[in-house]
Order: structure tokens, then sequence, then C-alpha cells
């Protein structure tokens, strides 16, 4: 079998879309084997920053083996603040894509909910090129007005907006807009914030709708070696032997009724 | 040239093991590199049954390296000899089991458990500086250290490496305790205690508030402590600490070490080790030397 590599990927285009929030295309050998809900590890060349960065995958371009990432600058001096100051031609050290995608085949023939929060939104993205279902009922949430990605959300669905200032949408979180438009679905895929992600995982039990969620967590390795993101499990996971699963190896994608969050 | 070492009577085909807790059982790290290169595979550490670890978050970074506090998460030594065993055994290299546990009685039970099962050498892990009961406590004072190592040496049947902590005044005297108990070989170092802590939130970086710190930050002090160590005792030294480079474990070879393991290094490149093999190699071309054990200590005062 082929190894995987690490490998130097090289950035296409990079542009800010919000305050803090940047877009970047990369070239990479291994983009062509993404799928929607997976994530890269990116490295920044700054050698006393030794831990990738896992990064969601926001959209993939197969036959151009690229993959965009959406994300945020967490600070002054950050890994991210660095990746946000390449541009086109300069290389970055990935490894990608790692975990499991969402469960796209679930969806079929079903009104969907595919909810993103925050910088939790990016993955929805592509998510939402590819996914086949019934209905497509897009519904994300922010801060404020800078809805990033909003404009392309708009071409994959019907699209539903949550602002918490109000400014755009309706005035709450996601489940504020689910309700505010009388929405329903079937089956649902989100990725956000901890509390956003309890809060959708208690309404699909409430309403007795399957749930696929996104977790996030601190990680070294990125490839399941290090046991640094694990999540808490209902029941006892086969490979921990103890109630805990590997967010980047196992995940980020999980059953919401399989994890205790 | 000669690449093989012998640490305490089982040969290695080259100085090169991971450290216990970087690579699980290796099955992740296979899918990157040729498990049949490393010299040996030194498993995350395995208790008589199966620890949840420490809550979330368990790793920050810090620069020029990390900190964690997983606290010894693992599936016990049951499901290890069904799973884990049988997966190293596929490739041409020494299996190296790290046992941890919450009293003698658990250490004990690990190593009559593994003594009939094919692994190569057996490490005692009494230097975890994340779990509250058992690892350190046996790690901090000669005495407990020796104690340990006698009673483990009754059940084991493989080779014994102990596991040192840095996390104690005189590093020359732990390794002095754990060779009279009988220890085969020692290895060192365990991370060292640090904290971390976000100005923005006033928080913890770590729910386990302490964590321990690796990376090439720590690597100094790693290669004082074996320098220490290899005046102090006579068994070989499995020398770590922030190994990120091949100058890195020539170094820590040069200091006294008969073998090196890398940690921290495979999570910024998995194929870390296969690189330190060949520039280990390569550094002895470049020197006209036939053989990597004439690294091991020749560190000289020199002439300034």
């Amino acid at each position: 079998m082929k190894k995987r590599r690490k490998e130097l990927a090289v950035v296409v285009s990079q542009e800010q879309l919000a305050d803090g929030i940047y877009s970047m295309w990369i070239q990479a050998e291994s983009a062509p084997d993404a799928v929607p809900g997976q994530f890269i590890s990116m490295y920044t060349m700054d050698s006393g920053k030794l831990l990738p960065r896992p990064i969601s995958i926001c959209e993939i371009d197969k036959a151009g083996a690229a993959l965009r990432v959406v994300y945020r600058v967490t600070g002054e001096k950050t890994g991210t603040e660095q990746f946000s100051k390449l541009s086109a031609g300069d290389s970055i050290p990935i490894i990608g894509p790692l975990g499991n995608g969402f469960p796209m085949e679930k969806a079929a023939g079903k009104k969907a909910f595919l909810i993103g929060g925050g910088i939790g939104v990016p993955p929805i993205l592509e998510l939402s090129k590819e996914l086949e279902c019934d209905k497509k009922q897009i519904v994300v949430g922010y801060r404020d007005a800078h809805t990033f990605l909003r404009e392309e959300f708009e071409r994959n669905g019907e699209v539903y907006i949550s602002t918490e200032d109000g400014s755009v949408g309706t005035k709450g979180n996601v489940l504020d807009a689910i309700a505010g438009h009388a929405l329903a679905a079937d089956i649902i895929y989100a990725c956000g914030p901890g509390p956003m992600l309890r809060a959708v995982k208690e309404y699909a039990g409430r309403n007795n709708i399957v749930c696929y969620i996104s977790l996030e967590e601190r990680m070294a390795c990125g490839i399941g070696a290090c046991l640094g993101c694990v999540c808490q499990t209902k029941e006892r996971d086969s490979h921990s032997n103890v109630h805990n699963r590997r967010i980047c190896k196992d995940g980020p994608v999980f059953l919401s009724t399989e994890v205790e969050i | 040239m000669n690449m093989k070492v012998n640490i305490a009577g089982v040969e290695w085909k080259n100085p090169v093991t991971v450290a216990s807790g970087t690579f699980g059982s290796g099955a992740e790290f296979a899918e990157f590199i040729d498990l049949n290169r490393l010299g040996a595979v030194t498993t995350k550490g395995v208790a008589n049954v199966p620890w949840p670890g420490n809550p979330t978050p368990r790793v920050a970074e810090v620069y020029g390296g990390m900190m964690n506090a997983i606290g010894l998460q693992n599936p016990g030594i049951d499901l290890f000899c069904e799973r884990d065993i049988p997966f190293l055994r596929q490739y041409d290299t020494k299996i190296i089991v790290n046992v941890c546990g919450k009293s003698a009685e658990d250490y004990c039970e690990v190593a009559e458990r593994l003594a009939d099962e094919a692994v190569d050498m057996l490490e005692i892990n009494i230097s975890c500086p994340n779990v509250k009961e058992g690892g350190i406590a046996f790690g901090q004072s000669p005495k407990s250290a020796e104690d340990i190592t006698k009673e483990v040496k009754k059940y084991a049947k493989q080779p014994v490496i102990m596991k040192l902590s840095p996390n104690v005044t005189d590093i020359a005297e732990m390794a002095k305790a754990v060779e009279a108990g009988g220890a085969d070989a020692v290895s060192l170092i365990n991370t060292l205690t640090g904290m971390k802590i976000d100005i923005h939130r006033r928080t913890f970086a770590l729910a386990n508030q302490t964590g321990g710190v690796s990376g090439p930050a720590i690597h100094p002090i790693a290669v004082r402590m074996v320098y220490q160590a290899s005046q102090a005792v006579k068994v070989p030294i499995i020398g770590m600490g922030g190994i990120a480079s091949a100058e890195d474990a020539i170094e820590m070879m040069l200091a006294g070490a008969s073998a090196v393991s890398v940690g921290t290094a495979n999570f910024h490149n998995p194929a870390v080790t296969m690189e330190i093999i060949e520039g280990i190699e390569e550094y002895l071309r470049q020197n006209r030397m036939n053989d990597v054990r004439e690294l091991v200590g020749a560190v000289h005062a020199g002439i300034n």
C-alpha cells in the first residue's frame, strides 16, 4: 500500500472574508481523496510551533487537486495568523485529508438540515454542494452581519441565517432560525461550537431526528495515535476499550446519540 | 557499516525507537512509515485494566514543544495482548511494551501476563506526571524506585527497562537505585511537569492543570540527564527528550545513550524516524565511522 505522507501544498489564492476570517485555496496531491466533513493538518513554517492545526475542509476541487480552507485567525503570533499571511505560490506543509466525513448516503430521499455555526460554517459548504436529498435546508449562524460564504450557500439550497445581534436573518441562534421559519427535517448534519452542538443534539433527540455532529478538540498528532482529542461516548468504544473515541481518527463526525458532549 | 545495537541482550537493527505514548501501538503510523525499519516500537503504556484517562483538553502547544496530560488512557492488557501484540508481530522490529500501574501489584500483574507473550522488552513507567496515584509516586524516591524494580523483576521474563522521571533532584541517584533493583536498562527522560495558562480566558490550558512538557525545548535537559545517568550506571541507557533530528539523536548517543527514542517529533512529521535513521547513517559515513556503537558516550572534554 502506498504510504501517506506530510506534503508541501502550494497556495493558489488567499482572501479575507470577514474580520479575522480567511479563505485559502491550496493545491495538494492528496486533495482528490477528500470528502465533505474531513479536515487537514496544517503546519506552520515556525520551527517553534510543532503541532499541526486541524482545519476543516470547506471546498474540494477534485479535478484541480485543490482544497479550500476557511479559517479563523485565533490571535496575534498564532499559527493561524501565519497562515493568513501566505499568498499565491507560497508553500504550506499539510497532512490531508484526515478523519471521516459526513455520511451523505443517509440523506437520500430525506428532508435535511445542514447546520453550521461560527467557524463551523465552512465544512457545511462542500456538504451542501455534494449532498443529495429531498429538501436541502441550510441553516447557518453568525455572530453579526459578517455572514461569510452566504452567497455561496444560496447556490446550493434554501438558506436560513441567524445572527446573535439580529443584524441579518433571525436574531438568536440556528435553532431560533429553525423555529422562526417553522422548518422541519428528518436528518441533521451540524458543525459548530460546543453550546450550539449540545442544543442541536438535544433538539434532534426531542424530535427523534437522526443527527450527525462534527466535533472539535485540541489535537497533537491528528492521526489517532496520541489520544489527545478524545470525546466521551455512551457505549464502551471497541478501539479504546473505554468510553472514549478519538475525534481525529474515529470522527470528527459522530452520530449525536453516541457521544456525550 | 553496523547500525545494530544490543540493549540488555536484545539486538535492535538500529538504535532508533519511538517514545511511549506518541505512537500508539504503531497501527496509525504504519500508514505513513515502514515499521520494519525501526529498531524497536515502544507502545503506549498499558495497565492491568482499561483506564479512561483525563478530561480534555489533554494537549497544548508551548513554544518549542507541547504539554500533555493524557492520563495514561489505555485499553487494558487483555485487549492489548489480543490485538496490539499480533499487529506488531507482523513486522520485523523489536517490541517494547510500556507498562503502567497504580500499585506494585498492578505492574507485576501486567509483567506476569506478558511473560509468555511474544514481546522483547518491558519498559516500566514510574514517571508519568499526569496521574495522581502510582506512576510518578514510584519514580521520585530512590528507595521506592529500587523496590518497584525488584518487584517487577520477580515476574518479568523479558529484560526490564525502567523509565525515569526528570522531575527529581538527582537523576544519577535514581538511575543507580533502579540498577541496584535489577533493572536491565534505563530510559530517560519522561516529560517535565509544566503548566500553561490561557491569559484571555484566565484558565488552565489543560483540564488537568499541569502536564508533561516535551519536544525540542527540553532536549538540553535530557542530554544533561542522560550524561549524568551514564556516568552513574553500567546498564544501557535509552535516551529521549526532544529528539527531532539525526543531530539530536547523535548528540544523545554521544552523551551516553546506547539507543534513542523519538517522541513529540512524530507529531510534527510522522516520517521523522526514517529521516533520523538515514541521518545517523549519513553522519557515520561522513565521519568515516563503521559502527554506530562508536558514538555511545564518545563525548570528551576537548580543548578550547
